[in-house]
């Protein structure tokens, strides 16, 4: 890039920069500067990667090689409500694969999609929380919900549902 | 005195057995070498690899070198130190097992169609299958299918051909200071890819191949032109020439039994003849011709003290990617074409009135080592051409194959005239240093009156990434350098910018080695063809009469009869040329849909404006679509991030940006846009 | 800021003690992830609101206080998460399982204020049926020897004055202040301790290799990447006692010559990340991490990074890749990363457990260390005891200690799939995770350490230990811990990549009954081959339940393969058409579709299909036009 290019990029993408200041464009802080992005996003936009990768001087194919090799980063947007279910080996033994497929009907996610498409809801399976005393375990964003059935799943995803909606109405 | 001395003799044995280990009983001294493969090789035990290049770094992911190292287990050989009394085997029945296991599972998610594949005569898959006793694929077949990626003009990706050795990662990155392809994904959804998975020919991309030349299989490859040359050759209106570069004439050899570096000269036209070219002239006139324009430029230069150093321009990779690179630097390029490029200015406009045929029916090919030389010609979108069609050397070799040519039986023959005459120093160009030598030799002689001799110009050879010499003409001093290897142009490129270090004149070559090194060459797992290729071309131009290029009588014969001088306006247009800034990415912007023209409208769900109910806001939206059958007229996606945070919700509709966005203002501006 | 004194903890130790004179009672609120998600926030605002109410004073802070008062805290996991949420009353040790909200007025009036224990909201021992006042009365705790998660249960870990008042820091200042950096090593080496991650190497040699290197830079970096499912002992650590790690960082760097260390933690424990975070923080801030520390010349500073997602990353050599910014992906040892590790500066990399156990060591010395354990594995084991047991949770024993004790003793027995006490139901216990393998009633009288379960061919590993019953199918079991590897497997070599999806391919045929006579042998040495061929770790532990499913489960897995029957019904493919007697009108359809003749039966009685014969083809099923034939669950 033309360094006049750069600085208008750099205009547009003010938290970004924000952001790598705070890691001193340090090439090998990578991971948690995709984090602070991705908290900052919601997920990592392709152009923003791009950006990062000229000014870190680095190749945009490793930047797009960590940000695929890591669970936890998007490349596309997740919903409001990302649901993790905990498919360890206690949950999993406890009973964790009947609430995906819960979860997957009353969303009515199609096959291969994880986010609902009104962006409300993002289904995710995530090996192990460590909570395994509690055993089958979903969070919904950053709360847990402990000994789920499949009962108790679906009433989760109604309130939440439910939840939505009123405030929708309020809004109207 | 003589018992002295078989004591001694004695003491070094003892003193050397303490450096020797055990390779399956045998003892083998440790020397120089970098890890125990070496060692092993060196005791003409081949062990297989994949991902094993001893030019760039120990990735140890293929798993075929392992050895057994008594008391440490089973480990890859090339990842080890050799250490003295280390006790090895390399064939177990267990290590055996083991490599067949191991490429039976590439087999498995291979697309083997060996019989149709381009590589089937030097696919390294194939042959360590063969050379394992592999018979029997035990595994279920998985194909991802990823489909052929063709849109670069140099090189073809089939990712289902791909054995994840990562090589080619680590040729870009570690040679060429790129980087253009990495791992993607995890696991067994891995894939090698360009950023963001676009194709090849939508990023940054130089075109250098040197990815191609270290793939052991079938998964990039140089793009073949051979069938848009057969139906040229096939057409009778069409009066059809080539060109050859000068590392062809010494690699194409290879192809057909001969030893590595031998000139096949003789038998290379005769064949090109045979296949149909009317005329066939040599690339190492353009260079000759590229000496002296280069040269004149370069004197010019030096005199206004201007736009120094002066940087080479025949490699395509290497302008290519200071266009996208080094910015900075591109008024230093040559303004001159490369040799292909003159040759081929010279063909287009002298020879329709030497052969009394219509310009418009004349082709103009070229056979190159060079897989950006493909590039290279569409760089130009006049409406002729210098260059129509670029074959590689592996290209030639399957047609001449294809024609069923007995290639060492043919008599041979020569150049056509007048761009079949060279001298010495226009053969050189194929080597890393060569352009250099031929300018030092030009100066030298035409300007200090003195022939350069072997030892003047010997530090710009070799096979250094870079190299340096200081030059005196007439009383002047000028700093020369030469890179190869684009990684090292940065590198030296770096310096200058600091000032650490400052030159009058660059080579740039973006392979190792130079063009005798291209990734057009045939594909050897040899490392020392690439020197012996070299060497070919030093002893050709030994054996040539002239060494100088403005020695050359036709190239005199060129200028007298209409170029005029050196520099010259007519010079100018036919043999020069100009670069700009080249961006490294396509795309970004969405492709517009066959049909009607949607009206866009983007809520942006940032953090900030979700916090702010955009989310809800999309929802209604949505819904107010469907609801009144707009959804052919409008379209309504979810983006990140409008960067208004403060004022959001943030929506833009066609463009315009709707701050502090409620449902109505959204529903009032639809309204608008509907009543148009 | 340049100390000119060494620190005084001591002076911080009286201080804090002086401060908590004056608490009368104290209720430790359980706030391990596990309680929490049961609601533990809750009782805690409770006890906060009924307090004031009742006018009884509750801090939740420690104060200068001249009259007595109520301290109120939270303490790291105590293992037993089932019976959350969990509240223990100090002094008197008494211990309330599964409280609610509205107990806390009662717990209030009978236990804070006059010391009483009410009644019902004690654990009962569900065999005996006795009431346990304490901890220390319930088997669960009764047999453990908790030593790395003795002050998990009660100190409040955001708190490091309570860390320092109980010694806290005390070794660390010892190794800062009057040992060399041999000296230490050779401690660690002579107590005996080994890698608590999984792999056992002595760790004192591994500090030894680093420390002999001449470079100055050196790293120490605790691996938190607990990524085993089914494992959480390390989270409990991190989360119940944040400083313990800390300390042990400071004697390992110490002991190296390291200045900067790094902690890598999973990003699925937040609740960890923040204590540790917090206890970087307070411990700078007290001078034992940055410059100087303790007021002397040497150096330590600590970096916590979060983890992204990837199990490999638990991998010494991918973790080192991850912290540079580069895909997890491991690389060819030797180099050993004690002599070229991070940043190629020789590095150790422990885990928390390891770490944890450090400052004891130093304090009280090898040979009380070893005093617990067996001869070749010193010290205790912490476990995450899951699945089919009465008690599932957190444990700490002996090394030496056999399963029996730990699944019938400790666990409380085996339980059916409804949760209820199944005297015969034990089949197999997992233990290591995903790379480790299955123990049989054979061995349950083996006395866990290190080397004895390598001799079987199998692994501690981090000390996942998950309790099967009866009714699962190991088959499933080594599938699903292959679907975990497979999806984990970095992609970088040939056997891990390559190999598992193929292995997961054979397993599925085995579990849809695909599979033929050659299936067994091709999935046993393509098993080996990856175990011996693979580049790391994860590869090299693969196989390993599968292997130990060939190995103790032959049987079960030929009845699927020869058979195409899984004897515990779990397999959907596998299962057996079975006619429902209420819905058959004996029409004989189903026996006209029949291609081996498996179902007999009477005109107009229920029909009935013979399970030996019956080849499964699902032709009897389609046929019956009433819905009287179900798949057999």
């Amino acid at each position: 890039m033309h360094k006049h290019d750069l600085g208008q990029a750099a205009r547009k993408f003010a938290k970004v920069c924000e952001i790598l200041e705070k890691y001193d464009y340090k090439s090998d802080k990578l991971v948690p500067i995709l984090q602070a992005v991705q908290e900052e996003y919601r997920y990592l936009p392709e152009d923003v990667l791009a950006f990062i990768a000229t000014t870190l001087d680095i190749s945009p194919a490793r930047i797009y090689g960590v940000a695929t090799f890591y669970s936890h980063f998007a490349l596309e947007p997740k919903g409001k409500y990302v649901v993790r279910v905990c498919d360890g080996t206690a949950c999993h033994v406890k009973g964790s694969n009947p609430l995906l497929s819960e979860i997957r009907n009353r969303l009515n996610l199609p096959k291969g999609k994880t986010t609902t498409p009104d962006l409300l809801f993002t289904l995710e399976t995530v090996s192990c929380l460590g909570a395994c005393g509690i055993a089958p375990v979903v969070v919904v964003n950053e709360e847990v919900h402990p000994l789920m059935t499949p009962g108790k799943t679906t009433a989760m995803i109604d309130d939440i549902m439910e939840k939505e909606r009123v405030g929708d109405e309020q809004f109207a | 005195m003589k018992l002295a001395a078989l004591m001694q003799f004695l003491k070094e044995c003892d003193m050397n057995s303490e450096n020797n280990l055990y390779i399956n009983g045998r003892e083998i001294a440790i020397e120089s070498e970098k890890n125990l493969l070496e060692v092993i090789r060196k005791a003409n035990i081949d062990l297989p690899t994949f991902c094993y290049h001893s030019e760039l770094s120990v990735y140890g992911a293929c798993r075929l070198c392992l050895v057994d190292v008594e008391g440490r287990g089973i480990n890859s050989s090339c990842s080890m130190k050799p250490e003295p009394g280390m006790k090895i085997k390399t064939h177990t029945k267990e290590l055996r097992d083991i490599r067949k296991i191991n490429i039976e599972l590439l087999l498995a998610s291979h697309k083997r169609e060996c019989t149709s594949c381009v590589k089937s005569d030097s696919c390294k898959l194939l042959e360590i299958a063969s050379k394992l006793g592999v018979e029997d694929v035990r595994f279920k077949k998985s194909l991802m299918n990823k489909g052929i990626d063709s849109s670069s003009p140099a090189l073809i990706r089939d990712m289902d051909k791909c054995i994840l050795c990562g090589d080619c990662v680590r040729a870009c990155d570690e040679i060429q200071g790129i980087g253009v392809l990495d791992f993607a994904n995890r696991g067994s959804g891995a894939v090698v890819v360009p950023s963001f998975g676009k194709p090849l020919g939508e990023v940054e991309c130089v075109d250098c191949g040197q990815c191609a030349r270290v793939c052991p299989t079938a998964a990039i490859t140089p793009k073949s032109d051979t069938q848009e040359v057969w139906n040229v050759l096939d057409d009778p209106q069409k009066y059809v020439v080539i060109q050859v570069a000068p590392a062809v004439r010494v690699s194409l050899g290879e192809l057909f039994g001969y030893k590595d570096g031998e000139n096949v000269t003789g038998q290379m036209i005769s064949a090109l003849k045979h296949l149909g070219f009317k005329k066939v002239f040599d690339t190492s006139f353009g260079a000759d011709l590229t000496v002296l324009e280069e040269a004149n430029e370069f004197l010019g230069r030096i005199e206004s003290g201007e736009n120094l150093p002066l940087i080479t321009s025949c490699c395509p990779a290497w302008v290519k990617y200071a266009e996208q690179y080094q910015p900075e630097f591109l008024g230093n390029i040559s303004s001159c074409k490369s040799p292909q490029g003159m040759v081929g200015a010279l063909i287009k406009n002298t020879l329709p009135e030497k052969v009394n045929v219509d310009k418009k029916n004349i082709v103009s090919v070229s056979i190159m080592p060079c897989t950006a030389k493909k590039f290279e010609i569409t760089r130009n979108s006049a409406e002729f051409k210098d260059v129509d069609y670029v074959l590689t050397v592996q290209e030639l070799g399957r047609m001449i194959k294809e024609a069923g040519l007995v290639f060492g039986e043919l008599e041979p023959e020569s150049f056509d005239m007048p761009f079949g005459f060279k001298t010495g120093a226009g053969i050189i160009f194929g080597n890393s240093g060569g352009v250099a030598e031929a300018v030092v030799r030009h100066l030298s002689s035409n300007l200090n009156g003195q022939d350069a001799t072997v030892s003047d110009v010997i530090e710009l050879r070799g096979s250094n990434g870079i190299k340096r010499k200081r030059i005196t003409v007439r009383e002047r001093q000028f700093n020369i350098a030469v890179v190869s290897g684009l990684k090292n142009a940065k590198e030296l490129l770096n310096k200058i910018k600091s000032g650490e270090e400052s030159y009058d004149f660059i080579e740039v070559m973006a392979c190792p080695s130079g063009c005798a090194g291209g990734a057009g060459q045939p594909v050897t797992h040899n490392s020392e063809t690439v020197a012996k290729r070299g060497r070919g071309l030093y002893e050709t131009d030994k054996m040539l009469q002239l060494h100088n290029a403005h020695e050359n009588p036709l190239i005199k014969e060129v200028y007298e009869s209409f170029l005029e001088t050196p520099g010259s306006k007519i010079a100018h247009e036919l043999l020069h040329t100009h670069y700009k800034s080249r961006k490294r990415f396509e795309g970004g912007i969405s492709l517009i849909q066959s049909g009607e023209e949607k009206k866009k409208i983007s809520v942006c769900v940032g953090t900030s404006c979700f916090v702010k109910g955009s989310q809800k806001l999309l929802n209604r939206v949505v819904r107010h679509i469907s609801v009144e059958g707009l959804s052919d007229e409008f379209e309504v996606s979810a983006t990140f991030c409008a960067e208004n945070c403060d004022k959001g919700p943030t929506v833009v509709v066609e463009g315009e940006i709707i701050n502090h966005c409620s449902f109505e203002d959204l529903k009032k501006k639809i309204d608008t846009f509907r009543s148009e | 800021m340049v100390m000119n004194s060494l620190l005084d903890l001591n002076a911080i130790k009286t201080d804090y003690q002086n401060r908590a004179k004056n608490v009368t009672r104290r209720i430790i609120i359980c706030a391990g992830t596990g309680c929490m998600a049961s609601g533990a926030l809750k009782i805690s605002n409770e006890f906060k609101r009924i307090s004031t109410l009742m006018g009884v004073q509750v801090e939740t802070e420690l104060k200068k206080e001249e009259t007595s008062y109520n301290l109120l805290t939270g303490s790291g996991c105590q293992g037993f998460c089932q019976m959350g949420p969990l509240v223990t009353i100090e002094p008197e040790g008494i211990f309330y399982v599964k409280v609610k909200p509205e107990d806390v007025s009662e717990i209030i009036t009978e236990t804070v204020l006059s010391g009483k224990p009410v009644e019902r909201l004690l654990y009962k021992g569900n065999i005996s049926g006795k009431s346990c006042k304490t901890q220390h009365d319930i088997n669960f705790y009764k047999k453990q020897t908790r030593k790395i998660l003795a002050d998990c249960g009660n100190i409040n870990p955001e708190d490091i004055e309570e860390y320092i008042s109980r010694g806290g820091y005390e070794a660390a200042k010892k190794a800062v202040t009057e040992m060399n950096s041999i000296d230490i090593c050779q401690e660690i080496l002579n107590s005996g301790l080994r890698g608590r991650g999984g792999g056992g190497f002595p760790t004192g040699r591994k500090w030894l290799l680093a420390q002999k290197e001449i470079n100055d830079k050196k790293y120490v970096i605790c691996n938190a990447d607990e990524g085993d499912p089914g494992a959480f002992m390390d989270r409990s650590v991190m989360e119940g006692n944040p400083h313990s790690v800390i300390e042990g960082m400071i004697i390992a760097a110490l002991g190296i010559g390291a200045d900067e260390g790094y902690v890598y933690v999973r990003l699925e424990y937040p609740l960890a990340v923040k204590r540790i975070k917090k206890a970087v923080e307070e411990a700078t801030k007290l001078g034992i991490l940055g410059d100087n520390i303790f007021g002397t010349d040497k150096s330590f500073m600590i970096h916590v990074m979060e983890g992204a997602g990837a199990f490999v990353c638990g991998e010494e050599t991918a973790l080192m890749a991850s912290i540079e910014g580069k895909r997890g992906m491991p690389n060819p040892k030797p180099p050993f990363p004690a002599q070229s590790g991070l940043f190629g500066k020789p590095t150790i990399i422990n885990n928390v457990e390891t770490l944890a156990s450090v400052p004891g060591i130093i304090k009280n010395g090898a040979l009380e260390y070893r005093s617990i354990g067996t001869k070749e594995s010193p010290g205790t084991k912490t476990f995450a005891l899951t699945g089919h047991v009465v008690n599932t949770g957190l444990i700490e024993v002996p090394f030496g200690t056999t399963l029996r004790e730990i699944i019938f003793d400790i666990g409380g027995g085996v339980t059916d799939d409804e949760g209820n006490l199944d005297p015969d139901g034990f089949k197999a216990v997992q233990i290591g995770g995903p790379s480790g393998g299955c123990l049989t009633a054979q061995h349950l009288d083996l006395p866990l350490s290190f080397d004895s379960l390598t001799s079987i061919g199998a692994m501690i590993g981090s000390g996942g230990l998950v309790v099967m019953n009866k009714n699962t199918c190991m088959v499933q079991v080594a599938k699903f811990f292959m679907q975990f590897t497979q999806n984990e497997s970095c992609g970088k070599c040939v056997p891990c990549r390559e190999g598992t999806k193929q292995m997961l391919a054979l397993l599925e045929d085995i579990t849809e009954g695909k599979a033929d006579e050659h299936t067994l042998e091709i999935l046993y040495n393509l098993g080996l081959a990856i175990k011996k061929a693979s580049l790391c770790g994860l590869g090299k532990t693969a196989p390993n339940p599968v292997l130990s499913l060939l190995g103790y489960f032959r049987e079960e897995i030929e009845t699927h393969v020869m058979q195409q029957r899984c004897p515990a019904k779990k397999c959907k493919s596998l299962l057996t058409p079975v006619v429902i007697e209420e819905k058959c009108k004996g029409c004989g359809l189903c026996i006209k579709k029949c291609p081996v003749g498996a179902i007999s039966g009477e005109k107009k009685q229920p029909h009935y299909i013979n399970e030996a014969l019956c080849i499964k083809c699902g032709a009897c099923i389609e046929a019956c036009r009433l819905d009287a034939i179900s798949e057999g669950v």
